[in-house]
């Protein structure tokens, strides 16, 4: 067997493989972004914040109400999804006849005080939370050991970001959707509430982002800035992708997973800016962004 | 009365108090560590907690030393511990400050110390350098260092047939120093270096950087990183399957706060090197229990914490002996007197300023093993306190060149 | 593009005035805080006032960029410390003297400006926001890893040395003055730029970017000369507090501290003159009283955030500006 740079083939794929893993984050983080972008016109900033809320509430509910995983794959990204509810109404939505530097702004703020809080109430060693029983263990490949909870990672979260690309391109729905991203006045005229979809697309969102952090509980540290760092490699992400595409985020968060897998073996210390690296070269070249519109 | 009557009343009554115990000595404390981040459960609330059951059980109130201890929260920033420290020492009249855990909040708080002329008892911070390049007369490194902690678990490993290392070595200062020094000991040792990869910091996924290591083949996995990094390479390694196939995992800063965070479910196996464990003797269980009652929140004691209430208490004894509070003076007293507490045993403090005593080699237990909460170690070895650290002729402290 | 048209209506008549030199008022102003900033220490404790007076000239920086350029720099973290690394790291091993420690550092900002800006420009609004957020974040990731900035302990024992090798700085009381020189030239150089010909033309590009264009001017230009600026200035506030506190550290670089300088001059005002000199002096207050309280302060200033976002757009001085019916 040839190797490459030292590296067999199958240490290589089982590289690939993991940084697929993180491209799943990646992917979701930032398609609950765009899709938040695309009709609300806000850079939403509490979106690490929501991330690490749905990380909370999966081991609230098994700490205090003795639910487990599976009940908080459905119970947190409702609940965070609700609160994200609560906050466009209460404050987002008074914010949209205003440059939209507001927005960001605003859930800047918003993020300090989530994390601000918990860090007061819980610390920020980080809580503990095991992998489900029913996921434990894993599947020697061969090439490597694939823990079984990894592999449950990605097909979560590929189905959740097709699952969402389909609603949003081919359904009636997504159709009301990109209407009202075009133009919510005429879509308003034509009977549409929009002001609701508005809200529920906030919700929804939000929830992918708890979606990501319900995932993210039994194998990350789990502390109240694990979202606050991430967040910022997430927009990187968006300004590669561009925001013009709903497919563009999902397509970029997985590729830069991939890239970032590949640094972490060629040269582990680039691992940490070669996403913001790239960033830097996509605005040469393309500033619009891979998959982006011209603003 | 009228404010000008108060003021007088209030002169009046301080003057009078002066005369009557003119031979009172005021100490201000200020205990000075992370209240909020990473390190509060280690040193945090229980620090302060030290502090004031070390000036109780010495009896300070007595023997007329009068004891006033203040806390802040450096939030593990270098930038808000010398901020903090400053004002303790020039606006508040603080006289010695102790604790302080991060390296780099300590070093700014050592340099301040040596320019005000006040005593600094260092309990929480790791870096070795307080008693080398950057050591000063009037600072004592009290529970730990890095050397101590790579020393410990560096040699044992290796002396356990564990001869090949291969470091996940956090990529910055601090991470480098931890792999150099405990490379040069597993070397000595006899055992071999076969690799590292440098992980970013702060890292979030480790498991990449675990498979090269368990590519390796390297009977050890050094951990030379710190906090939620060791956690995160902890709990993935085991998810992994890392340890069960064979690998150990050597901790090389590691806490037993880390291990409560982890469960033993995740952390049994580890090997870590600590100056003190709440279970190891009856003097330590009986001073564990009061402090945990105190506390309130469940945990026991940390070895952080052991050492703020050893470090007070010597720093009492000597302000007693000298009857001064005179930094130098009273320090001088502190690496005079050979120091005796029931949670460190005995022990001394050397010219560099390093406080020595045994340090332990621990294997976290299995949770079959565990007979109750915080039942967390099974002791290995004792390392005893003349090779637990650094020799003093190997620090480059320019107080005994 | 227009930040806040409110503020923007604010703003207009100075620039009718600053034409022809600084208004009365203004100059009144400027007198007054130099008076109060040379009998401040007498009263207060010198080194919390020169970190105010650090914290104001960075504002003052970014609010150039913000308030008078329009554009909103996530990533401002990144020329506040840079110069600060750099200049700590002139003065302890280079040896350099305090004033030239601060070019140094001074430079480095400039020279980090013109890389990073020359790209940013090219996004605008929010995505300039986030772009310049990731650059930032690479400025932070070079300063963990790189050997000279010490990773996580920072340099520290950075000697503050002798002014033009004469004047011993060690003293916290004669060093006020030299950074309360620095402080008050740096805000009096950005006052005439915002008041220049130059000013006049950024002004323009904000309102509307299109129109500037069609009148023949290269936007782009304009843009990257007034981050440039901002950077500089960021960088001399960054530089001169590194010899304050003798210590450069992660906490001057991370976003965190471009967050806090955003804080500082919404809750003071943005594009006010006097704005982020009032909001620096409130938050650096508030972190002072509230440093014992751990995440409070964190806790505190989001919701700042929240509140100055909501129902207090102008900022503090703002609001006053349009009682009394000036531009401050």
């Amino acid at each position: 067997m040839f190797e490459l740079l030292g590296i067999t083939p199958q240490a290589l794929f089982g590289q690939l493989l993991l940084g697929l893993i993180n491209g799943s984050f990646y992917a979701m983080l930032s398609l609950g972004l765009a899709i938040i972008f695309g009709l609300l016109n806000i850079i939403n900033f509490t979106h690490g914040a929501q991330y690490m809320l749905g990380a909370f509430v999966t081991w609230a509910l098994l700490h205090y109400f003795g639910l487990s995983y599976w009940w908080a794959l459905p119970l947190a990204p409702l609940i965070v999804g609700a609160s994200g509810i609560v906050i466009e109404k209460l404050f987002i939505s008074r914010l949209y006849h205003l440059d939209h530097l507001y927005g960001l702004l605003l859930t800047f703020g918003l993020a300090l005080i989530i994390q601000g809080v918990l860090r007061n109430n819980f610390g920020i060693s980080g809580l503990p939370y095991s992998i489900p029983p029913q996921l434990s263990g894993g599947q020697n490949l061969g090439f490597m050991f694939l823990p079984n909870y990894r592999a449950w990672i990605i097909l979560v979260s590929v189905i959740v970001c097709f699952g969402t690309w389909f609603v949003i391109e081919k359904t009636r729905l997504g159709a009301y959707l990109r209407a009202a991203t075009e133009n919510p006045t005429l879509t308003g005229a034509f009977g549409l509430n929009v002001p609701l979809m508005i809200t529920l697309t906030y919700g929804f969102g939000v929830a992918l982002a708890a979606l990501a952090g319900v995932l993210a509980a039994p194998i990350y540290s789990l502390n109240p800035n694990m979202g606050a760092e991430l967040i910022i490699v997430v927009f990187a992400v968006v300004v590669i992708g561009g925001m013009g595409s709903i497919l563009g985020a999902i397509v970029t968060g997985f590729g830069l997973g991939l890239v970032e897998g590949l640094t972490r073996v060629f040269y582990p210390e680039g691992s940490a800016v070669v996403i913001f690296v790239i960033m830097a070269i996509v605005l040469l070249i393309k500033p619009a962004g891979l998959f982006g519109r011209t603003a | 009365m009228n404010k000008t009557g108060f003021v007088l009343a209030a002169l009046a009554a301080s003057l009078m108090s002066t005369a009557v115990y003119a031979d009172d000595i005021n100490i201000k404390i200020g205990v000075l560590n992370d209240r909020s981040g990473l390190y509060a459960d280690l040193s945090g609330e229980g620090s302060v907690i030290a502090a004031r059951m070390a000036v109780e059980d010495f009896g300070a109130a007595e023997k007329g030393i009068n004891v006033e201890i203040v806390s802040a929260d450096h939030q593990n920033r270098p930038d808000v511990a010398s901020t903090v420290a400053r004002q303790w020492y020039d606006e508040e009249d603080v006289d010695v400050i102790v604790d302080v855990p991060t390296s780099s909040a300590a070093l700014a708080v050592n340099e301040l110390s040596a320019e005000r002329g006040k005593v600094f008892l260092v309990s929480g911070a790791a870096t070795s350098d307080l008693t080398g390049p950057a050591c000063n007369a009037t600072t004592i490194h009290w529970t730990y260092d890095t050397w101590a902690l790579a020393n410990g678990t560096g040699s044992a490993m290796v002396e356990q047939g564990g001869d090949t290392w291969f470091f996940l070595t956090a990529d910055y200062a601090f991470g480098h120093a931890l792999e150099r020094d405990t490379s040069a000991v597993v070397e000595a040792a006899g055992g071999e270096v076969v690799g590292t990869v440098r992980h970013p910091f702060p890292g979030q996924d480790f498991s990449s950087f675990l498979l090269q290591a368990q590519a390796s083949g390297a009977s050890v996995i050094g951990l030379a990183n710190a906090g939620g990094d060791t956690t995160n390479s902890i709990m993935q390694a085991a998810e992994f399957g890392i340890t069960q196939a064979g690998q150990a995992l050597a901790g090389l800063l590691v806490f037993i706060t880390d291990v409560n965070a982890l469960g033993l479910e995740t952390a049994q196996g580890l090997v870590l090197t600590e100056s003190f464990y709440w279970d190891l003797n009856e003097g330590t269980r009986e001073w564990s229990e009061r402090f945990a009652e105190e506390l309130g929140t469940g945990n026991m004691p940390t070895m952080v914490q052991a050492g703020v209430y050893s470090s007070v208490l010597h720093y009492l004894k000597a302000v007693e002996e000298t009857g001064s509070k005179d930094a130098e003076e009273v320090v001088a007293a502190m690496k005079e007197m050979p120091t005796d507490d029931p949670l460190f045993g005995p022990g001394e403090v050397r010219q560099d300023g390093r406080k020595i005593h045994d340090l332990y080699l621990f294997r976290v237990k299995t949770p079959e093993e565990s007979e109750g909460p915080w039942d967390y170690y099974e002791t290995l070895s004792t390392i005893p306190a003349a090779q637990a650290f650094r020799p003093m002729e190997d620090g480059n402290c320019p107080l005994v060149q | 593009m227009a930040v806040d048209v409110q503020t923007t209506s604010n703003v207009a008549p100075v620039a009718q005035r600053g034409a022809k030199g600084m208004s009365t008022l203004h100059m009144a102003i400027f007198a007054a805080l130099l008076v109060a900033g040379l009998i401040a220490p007498f009263f207060l404790y010198p080194v919390f006032l020169m970190k105010v007076l650090c914290f104001a000239l960075f504002a003052c920086a970014f609010n150039l960029l913000l308030g008078f350029g329009g554009l909103l720099s996530f990533g401002h973290a990144a020329y506040f410390g840079a110069a600060s690394y750099v200049a700590a790291h002139a003065a302890k091993v280079w040896g350099l003297t305090p004033e030239l420690a601060i070019l140094a550092g001074t430079g480095a900002a400039l020279i980090l400006g013109v890389l990073i800006g020359s790209l940013a420009i090219r996004r605008q609004g929010i995505y300039f926001a986030m772009v310049t957020l990731a650059f930032a974040q690479m400025v932070f990731f070079f300063s963990l890893q790189a050997p000279f900035t010490g990773g996580e302990d920072g340099i520290q024992a950075v000697p503050r040395g002798h002014l033009f090798g004469l004047l011993n700085l060690r003293p916290d009381f004669t060093l006020y003055f030299v950074v309360l020189a620095i402080t008050f030239g740096g805000i009096l150089f950005i006052y005439r730029i915002i008041h220049s010909p130059f000013g006049q033309v950024l002004k323009a590009i904000r309102e509307n970017e299109p129109r500037a264009i069609s009148l023949g001017y290269r936007t782009n230009r304009y843009k990257l000369a007034v981050f440039v600026l901002s950077a500089g200035f960021a960088g001399l506030a960054g530089a001169t507090k590194a010899l304050v506190f003798q210590l450069a550290s992660l906490t001057d670089v991370h976003w965190t501290m471009s967050g806090e300088v955003v804080l500082m001059t919404l809750i003071g005002g943005m594009g006010t003159v006097f704005g982020p000199i009032v909001g620096a002096t409130v938050i650096v207050t508030m972190q002072n009283y509230l440093a014992t309280w751990g995440a409070w302060v964190t806790i505190v200033q989001g919701t700042i955030f929240v509140i100055a976002v909501l129902l207090f757009r102008e900022g503090i001085v703002g609001v006053i500006s349009k009682w009394v019916k000036r531009p401050l």
